[in-house]
């Protein structure tokens, strides 16, 4: 049984497909004859041209959700459509938020398993297999399913290049949720957004991102000007994000964002594998730490051992100079 | 209130790690330790049943070998009991066949509110705890970076792309907290020693009312094919700052054209 149709999980933000379900539209296509996005909200008409671009033939929308958090309804949805009959062979999720508690209600629903940490995706006759990063990417497994169809896959962002189709637009089919009881309880009262200047760090040509090395949260101050002069944008290990000096949104890594710019400057990081995984596929990367033996130099073009207080200034300094 | 942690236990990250070469999956052999995510949960189930009062926290693992070494600790936190399921029959399992183990062990502790953390650092699937809320038909908060408990609800601010929403769902629940929500407490000498004596039940697959075939290799339906190394990166140019450390960044933008 060769692969004939795979589902995307399409998540909206800010009015467009998000990045991430780009990617995953266009390796579908590359895998599967047959390509239907499922997304939710009450935007769907007007992403219908985006996602057929990218190659959904159709989407599927559960529709305004009513404040809920997506993971029950749009699992429940999904369950739905499969109990009537309409099978694929394979449902590729984000590794967002709301992509991970979506995987994780519908491989219950269904009883399927879910294989997550994605980064690579082949067919192999009437095979799927996956890539995924292991030890900060050091080593790389493959796997596979032993069981049924649908398989689910968790795949993380930049996995893949996302690229237009040129397809007409999805043709848009309704999918409500059933009804889900206590499951379904959980409601969102209020969002909260940062505020923001300068590009998105997962956009940015360049990021520059400080770690604990930096001693103190006021010292990020130096990351948010470098990042500035660079036009790029400013990043965070989890150490300092824990520890209150800068948001969560910040965070590049295993469990924040996958960052894959022109440039990458760590600033005092130690480099733990969960820091690498996110920024390891950048295209070129300077670190700038005072110990010699630290892992993030194993993976950097250019490695300045050093006080990040005395490098770093005279760095920005130099470059206000050029102007 | 009834408090269920669910605690890892797991080898300790800063040793070497190593794949088992039939298996190609992480050895999990030797002491286990209490995994440094979940020592969040742990505190902020403490902190809810103080705040509420007369509640119990029970702490829920699934480890092999009759592993207790993580649950000691999180006793001596202060958690009142322990359950922990151990069977030759687990190993090798998946998020999803774990999540229909633990899922019956908790049961038994009539929860009012399940705590877990949003990965775990060995396996960080992401997806046991809604796997888990999935099962017992209970809502869940994912990403939780505040906590509160009352009224018969758990409110959330929840991390988002953006920002974070304000979340709320009535108890029973299921809540995922992120690394840095709280600040895990130090067991003292004397929660050490009481830890001891604390009750820690042990249970198995078929105390649970479990079929072997559900859990283990069988059970999880994936298998991982091969590990091979990855592409080098490769080596790069590392200078000793001698006060000129700027230069060749400035010359490494200059060549990639980005001054
Ligand atoms: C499940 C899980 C998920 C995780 N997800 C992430 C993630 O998404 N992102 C992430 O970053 N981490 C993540 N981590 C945490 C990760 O393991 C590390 O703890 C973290 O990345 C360390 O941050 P750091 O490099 O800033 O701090 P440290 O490891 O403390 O390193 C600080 C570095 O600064 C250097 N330094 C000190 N002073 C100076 C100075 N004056 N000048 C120059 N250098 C100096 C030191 O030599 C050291 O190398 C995760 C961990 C787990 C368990
Ligand atoms: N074997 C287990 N025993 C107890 N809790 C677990 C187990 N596996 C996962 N969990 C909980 O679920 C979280 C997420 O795990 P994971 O799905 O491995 O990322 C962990 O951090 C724990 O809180």
């Amino acid at each position: 049984m060769s692969i004939e149709k795979i589902w995307v999980l399409a998540e909206v933000a800010d009015g467009a497909p998000t990045s991430t379900t780009l990617e995953l539209l266009t390796q579908a296509r590359s895998m599967s004859p047959t390509v239907a996005a499922v997304t939710w909200g009450t935007e769907t008409p007007s992403v219908a041209g985006t996602l057929g671009d990218f190659g959904a033939a159709s989407v599927y929308d559960v529709g305004d959700l009513d404040g809920a958090l997506p993971g029950a309804p749009v699992a429940g949805a999904i369950a739905a459509l499969i109990g009537s009959g309409d099978r694929p062979d394979v449902i590729l999720i984000p590794a967002s938020y709301d992509g991970r508690d979506i995987a994780g209600r519908l491989s219950v629903k269904i009883d399927s398993p879910v294989i997550t940490n994605v980064v690579g995706l082949t067919v192999d006759g009437d095979e799927v297999r996956s890539q995924h990063g292991l030890f900060g990417g050091a080593q790389v497994a493959t796997a596979r399913f032993t069981g049924e169809r649908p398989w689910i896959f968790v795949v993380r962002a930049k996995s893949f290049t996302a690229e237009s189709a040129g397809g007409a637009a999805a043709t848009v089919t309704a999918a409500p949720a059933p009804d889900l009881g206590a499951s379904n309880a959980a409601k969102v009262k209020a969002r909260h957004v940062e505020e923001r200047t300068g590009p998105k760090l997962d956009e940015a040509e360049v990021v520059v991102s400080g770690g604990r090395g930096l001693g103190a949260a006021e010292n990020y101050a130096m990351i948010d000007e470098l990042a500035k002069l660079l036009h790029g944008a400013a990043g965070a290990s989890r150490a300092i994000v824990d520890a209150g000096w800068v948001p969560y949104s910040h965070q590049v890594g295993q469990t924040g964002k996958t960052v894959k710019p022109t440039l990458y400057i760590a600033c005092g990081i130690s480099g733990a594998t969960q820091h690498l995984v996110g920024m390891k596929g950048s295209k070129n990367i300077i670190a700038i730490n005072k110990d010699r033996d630290a892992p993030i130099f194993s993976v950097a073009d250019l490695g300045i051992v050093g006080d990040v207080h005395k490098v770093v200034p005279k760095l920005i300094e130099a470059l206000k100079a050029r102007g | 209130m009834n408090v269920v942690v669910c605690v890892k236990q797991i080898p300790d990250p800063a040793a070497p790690q190593a794949l088992d070469p039939e298996t190609r999956t992480l050895v999990r052999q030797g002491k286990l330790i209490l995994d440094d995510s979940d020592a969040y949960g742990v505190e902020m189930g403490l902190q809810l049943a103080d705040q509420a009062g007369g509640d119990v926290v029970t702490l829920v693992s699934m480890a092999p070998n009759g592993e207790t070494s993580g649950l000691r600790t999180a006793l001596a936190m202060g958690a009142d009991k322990a359950i922990l399921v151990s069977d030759d029959a687990i190993k090798g399992s998946d998020a999803l066949s774990t999540a229909k183990v633990l899922a019956k062990a908790i049961e038994r502790a009539e929860p009012d509110l399940i705590i877990a953390a949003t990965e775990s650092t060995d396996g960080y699937t992401g997806t046991f705890p809604v796997q888990l809320a999935e099962l017992l038909g209970l809502p869940s908060i994912t990403f939780a970076k505040k906590v509160a408990v009352g009224d018969g609800k758990v409110v959330v601010d929840r991390q988002t792309e953006a920002g974070y929403d304000e979340v709320e769902c009535p108890l029973p629940a299921v809540v995922t907290v992120t690394a840095g929500v709280v600040e895990p407490r130090y067991p003292s000498f004397k929660g050490i020693m009481a830890a001891k004596s604390k009750p820690l039940e042990q249970l198995t697959v078929a105390d649970l009312g479990l079929d072997a075939s559900q859990v283990g290799p069988v059970g999880s339906r994936q298998e991982v094919t091969d590990v091979t190394a990855a592409d080098e990166r490769a080596a790069g140019e590392i200078v000793e700052d001698e006060g000129d450390g700027f230069e060749y960044v400035i010359r490494f933008l200059e060549q990639l054209k980005l001054v």
